[in-house]
């Protein structure tokens, strides 16, 4: 996967051009809009309740209009004069500031009831200029995300963190800032539908850490089964056969990907008249 | 800019201001632009803004006609329907689609260009 991280920094690289053909891209817009929904599901706001958040790294307004289809007011702070004209010219219903995240959000305390970002705070990572320190930089933005952030609730990102150091970087200075919470990684047996979210909590440390997708939610009881007789080894399926198969299905549904139902015909063979 | 974020936004990033709220609006071009109506949101928002600085913001561009003139406002306020309106009117479809921000301690101007405030500023500033 290519990183625009590694090109130049973000108000350069979303330039007139690119902010166009971010918007115009039916899978991106896709894409985002799933990643913003499982977002707002790990927010958890209390239901029925028009919210105002702040959608940091907010771009050309995607990730927004899901917020707003949800019900929910939000501003945006972006530091891409051109994402942000792309979104003022599709008449997003949030409120558009531009701004850098690496120098604090320009807010007054207790001001959003969540937060949410979607691929946007590995680029704090970066050294674009001479002058940045990431380090400094992030620490910036986790205490002033913390001060606007109201009590109890929480902020979620989205995040491809390049190496694990990055991600273990960006926590510890989320911590050190006050939050709680860590990392879900969502479908971690694939390599493609694996998603990563760092989820923040501002209020008290006692909070439950939502629960990860593994694509096999259904199947889950907490019985064990079998408990006296466990198979020592398992026999590998014959290829091709009808286990064979079923197992495949199956571990592809852990990675999370379509897969058809498992029904009496899975597997059969067919008549001669093919 | 929407007076909503106009009521949030502070100059606190520059380096040695304390509060850096609220900014003063100058405003060259402010529009109305039509917004749906959620009372439940209004009535939620009303506890968290800044009466006063809204009230001075409505005031500096001309609105401020028929909001509440108390500094806090009381229950009564808060189940009035038509208050309620003109709350959200003020909060979420007025907006100032060209003119500055002034940081009310070093006398900054954050510009706003096609409804967008610059809040960006100078490593040295920081």
């Amino acid at each position: 996967m290519s990183r625009p991280e590694h090109t130049g920094p973000p108000e350069l690289f979303y330039n007139e051009k690119e902010a166009k053909k971010y918007t115009a891209n039916n899978h991106i817009i896709e894409v985002q809009t799933k990643l913003t929904e499982r977002a707002l599901e790990l927010l958890a706001l209390p239901d029925d309740e028009p919210c105002f958040l702040l959608d940091i790294g907010c771009g050309s307004g995607l990730s927004g209009q899901t917020l707003s289809d949800n019900g929910h007011y939000w501003a945006g702070v972006d530091i891409s004069s051109h994402m942000l004209d792309v979104a003022v010219d599709s008449e997003v219903e949030g409120d558009l500031v531009l701004g850098d995240m690496g120098q604090g959000l320009p807010f007054r305390a207790g001001s959003f009831d969540g937060a949410i970002s979607i691929s946007a705070i590995q680029w704090l990572c970066n050294v674009d200029k001479k002058s940045h320190n990431p380090i400094k930089r992030m620490a910036k933005f986790f205490t002033t995300l913390y001060a606007v952030l109201a009590r109890g609730s929480r902020a979620v990102f989205q995040l491809y963190p390049e190496t694990p150091d990055q991600l273990e970087l960006l926590t510890q200075q989320a911590m050190k800032a006050g939050f709680t919470g860590g990392v879900i990684v969502d479908y971690p047996n694939s390599t493609k539908a694996k998603k990563l979210f760092l989820c923040l909590f501002t209020g008290p440390s006692n909070q439950p850490m939502p629960k990860a997708l593994t694509g096999n939610e259904v199947q889950q009881n907490n019985q064990v089964r079998f408990e006296s007789k466990r198979e020592k080894f398992r026999e590998k399926a014959i290829k091709k056969g009808r286990q064979w198969i079923l197992d495949k299905k199956e571990r592809q549904r852990r990675q999370g990907k379509e897969v058809r139902q498992d029904t009496k015909y899975t597997g059969r063979k067919r008549s001669k008249a093919f | 800019m929407k007076l909503i974020t106009h009521n949030m936004l502070t100059s606190k990033i520059l380096k040695n201001v304390v509060t850096g709220y609220p900014l003063k609006i100058h405003a060259v071009k402010a529009e109305l632009k039509k917004a749906d109506f959620q009372p439940d949101f209004i009535a939620r928002m009303i506890k968290k803004i800044d009466y006063k600085t809204l009230y001075q913001a409505a005031e500096t561009l001309g609105y401020a006609e028929g909001m509440p003139k108390t500094e806090i406002l009381n229950e009564e306020d808060m189940n009035n329907e038509e208050t309620l309106k003109k709350l959200h009117e003020v909060l979420l479809e007025i907006e100032v689609i060209e003119g500055d921000l002034e940081c009310p301690e070093t006398g900054r101007k954050f510009p706003i260009n096609n409804g967008i405030p610059n809040m960006l500023v100078n490593e040295e500033e920081l």
